[in-house]
């Protein structure tokens, strides 16, 4: 799908279709850019100004791209006790960057969720789809340089 | 129905608020996201009331009433919870109120008072965030917002400008414009009806005063002052005088105190426009030119068909609007009569306006020289007469100078969205008779709907003609233009409701029935005047015979006349 087709699908001057468009056009690009926040407001002749106070109030929207690796901290109760801020710190230490951003060459992005229901294995996180559990700094700093260096490969 | 409020049955229409019942028995609810004839979004809660049989006290702004409904409105229990969020507001806000440009006239302030919050009971963390400084006209500090939204639904559901809304959630909210962008690169038309309805110091005007105090302190600049009609009619309540105060003449004496050394008129500038407007609708209409001529005095306004009906420019008179046509014959015609070098002159426009701020530096409006050098709203100069210990209500009353200082009763209206079009309308009967029409008094076009509507015929010519204010109005008739249809000669609009006396730069807290007195003052001013027509000025004729030549002519082209700039909307 291309966001033409987004547009297409929706009918003009309505705003009540405001929040289908905004997944709709995150769908094509992974996120909402700037540009299509403009062309949103056009076609539902909505003022710029709502349509970005939609897509930052809810938080499926991104108006960022996200990085190659997504991380994903688990910061539930089972994994805080165990320590899961430490990795959290040395994750945004590593890559320079805290969570909800973004590395500058988009190779990293750092999320926190509030539990991935895998509280036997805490602390948790995963890249992408896959998942690392009773983790320690050490290893979470290992895990990176390895991604790190699949890029250069 | 009748309903029970604090033990007194009262009657109540089925539909309406508990507020609006109570507002109207004179049973006093404090406010704060409320505001009169918007939608009502029940979200700061400091108008919560106990109703009987209900589970929670309840927001009286958006509940609406019931048969036999038993209220109490200042029981124990809503004392309590309205003081607690009251506490609650401020734990999130800058202690800085003695610093703050709305010190004194502050809603939570006043609240904190009322309430008898005498300790920062909740210490909590405050929202980081820098102050929109860049715009000429509106300063935006989100970290005193209170987040009561008041500024977004006049935004929103009276301008249609849409420029701020609601951004992020939960703590991280505030109100912004789009991309968390600056005020000054948006399409803000910079009406300044959000400053009117802030609560708080969190909206509020760029302040002037540091200019015009440099320039009155400077023996080498000749500092001109002129007054806009809506401003002598609103700056008394500043000074706790009864709404509508016509006060004039101790503008005058107030502005020769503060070391001005001219006090000029801006209805002399009103009448200017109206020889030039009136001209101009005259030669479109006789030689099918484009119509209808769109008024061009409400600078909010011009820079919204700029953001948004770009295309509809040249529909729009080229008249400069009245102070800025003051302030090019201040700095030509009259520096030349005095023998003064223009570059000395620092003409001041007292404006009810902050729009008019953003409109003085446009690089357009200048000669060699900006036609105007500062703009200061009615709430600054009584800052500034406030600061030089005047006492301005014993001021005696002083007359303005010559030669700008003689109006007519149709420039005064001017003031209120109609007055335009009606001083237009006398002088285009002259125009077209030769002679004055016998009923000067236009009552179709006056009134405090947004939208008047007339149709006028005057020596076989008919013009159907409108006033509009309130920028949210305006659509309707825009989209008749661009589909061909419009039948309109003339369209004066307004930015502001009810036009420059609802301006962003009067006086705070505003009312309807203090806007309703403030035009009642100014058709009382047009009706104590000798002349009520713009082409009856003398010093005007003067103007045109000693240096102007003909109205519309080449020179007046070149000094009164502009151009506008198509602006987007991103």
């Amino acid at each position: 799908m291309q966001a033409s087709d987004v547009y297409s699908k929706y009918p003009g001057n309505d705003p009540s279709v405001l929040i289908p468009i905004l997944q709709d056009v995150q769908e094509v690009y992974g996120y909402v850019p700037e540009e299509e926040l403009h062309n949103i407001a056009k076609h539902t002749r909505l003022p710029v100004s709502r349509v970005f106070g939609v897509a930052t109030f809810y938080n499926q929207f991104r108006l960022t791209p996200l990085g190659k690796n997504v991380i994903r901290v688990c910061r539930g109760t089972a994994c805080h006790v165990k320590g899961s801020l430490d990795i959290l710190t040395t994750l945004e230490t590593e890559l320079g960057i805290k969570a909800g951003g973004t590395t500058r060459d988009g190779q990293f992005t750092i999320e926190t969720v509030a539990c991935m229901g895998a509280c036997s294995i805490a602390p948790v996180i995963s890249i992408n789809d896959e998942f690392f559990g009773g983790l320690t700094v050490k290893e979470v700093q290992k895990l990176i340089a390895s991604r790190r260096a699949e890029k250069s490969e | 129905m009748t309903i029970t409020i604090n033990n007194k049955e009262v009657w109540a229409n089925p539909g309406e608020t508990i507020l609006t019942v109570a507002q109207r028995e004179g049973v006093h609810i404090p406010t704060l996201c409320y505001l009169k004839n918007l939608t009502p979004t029940g979200s700061c809660r400091i108008c919560v009331v106990e109703v009987e049989g209900q589970r929670s006290l309840v927001p009286s702004c958006a509940f609406p009433v019931a048969e036999g409904m038993k209220i109490q409105t200042n029981s124990p229990q809503v004392r309590r919870a309205r003081k607690t969020i009251v506490e609650l507001l401020i734990a999130n806000h800058p202690q800085d109120c003695l610093v703050c440009v709305r010190n004194g006239n502050c809603e939570l302030q006043k609240l904190a008072e009322q309430y008898e919050v005498r300790d920062h009971r909740y210490q909590g963390e405050r929202r980081k965030a820098k102050i929109d400084l860049a715009s000429p006209s509106i300063e935006r500090d989100p970290e005193k917002c209170i987040l009561c939204g008041r500024c977004v639904r006049v935004c929103h559901e009276v301008q249609n400008v849409g420029a701020i809304d609601f951004v992020r959630r939960g703590f991280h909210s505030t109100v912004a414009p789009a991309m968390d962008g600056s005020l000054n690169t948006i399409a803000c038309v910079f009406c300044g009806q959000c400053v009117v309805v802030c609560p708080v110091g969190a909206l509020r005007e760029k302040g002037s005063q540091k200019g015009v105090w440099e320039a009155i302190n400077n023996p080498q600049k000749h500092v001109v002052a002129q007054i806009a009609p809506a401003v002598r009619v609103a700056l008394g309540e500043e000074f706790g005088m009864e709404p509508g105060s016509i006060v004039t003449g101790k503008i005058t004496a107030a502005l020769r105190r503060l070391g001005v050394d001219r006090v000029f008129d801006t209805n002399f500038g009103a009448d200017l426009t109206i020889i030039e407007e009136a001209h101009e609708l005259l030669h479109r209409v006789n030689h099918k030119g484009v119509l209808p001529l769109l008024s061009s005095c409400s600078p909010g306004w011009v820079k919204y068909v700029e953001h948004f009906y770009p295309d509809l420019l040249p529909h729009v008179s080229t008249c400069k609007s009245p102070h800025e046509m003051e302030g090019a014959m201040i700095k030509s015609y009259y520096a030349q009569k005095v023998g003064i070098d223009p570059k000395d002159v620092f003409v001041v426009s007292i404006m009810p306006c902050i729009a008019k701020k953003f409109e003085s530096q446009r690089p357009e409006l200048a000669d060699e020289y900006q036609d105007v050098d500062a703009v200061l709203t009615t709430r600054e100069l009584a800052r500034m007469i406030k600061a030089a210990g005047i006492d301005f209500a014993k001021l005696s009353e002083e007359n303005f100078d010559d030669p700008m200082g003689e109006s007519t009763g149709a420039a005064a209206i001017f003031g209120t969205s109609g007055g335009v079009l009606e001083a237009a309308l006398r002088s285009a009967h002259y125009y077209l008779t030769g002679k004055d029409m016998d009923q000067i008094e236009f009552s179709s076009v006056r009134g405090l709907a947004g939208v008047r509507e007339a149709t006028v015929t005057i020596n076989g010519l008919t013009l159907r003609v409108a006033a509009v204010s309130g920028l949210k109005n305006v659509d309707k008739f825009l989209e008749g233009i661009r589909t061909g249809d419009s039948p309109y000669h003339f369209i004066e609009v307004m930015a502001c409701p009810n036009g420059c006396i609802n301006g962003g730069g009067q006086p705070i807290p505003s009312d309807p029935e203090k806007v309703r007195k403030r035009i009642e003052s100014l058709y009382a001013i047009d009706r104590s005047l000798p002349k009520r027509a713009s082409h009856h000025n003398e010093s005007i004729i003067k103007l045109y015979k000693e240096f102007l030549g003909e109205p519309n002519g080449h020179k007046a082209h070149e000094l009164l006349h502009t151009e506008f700039t198509e602006r987007g909307v991103e």
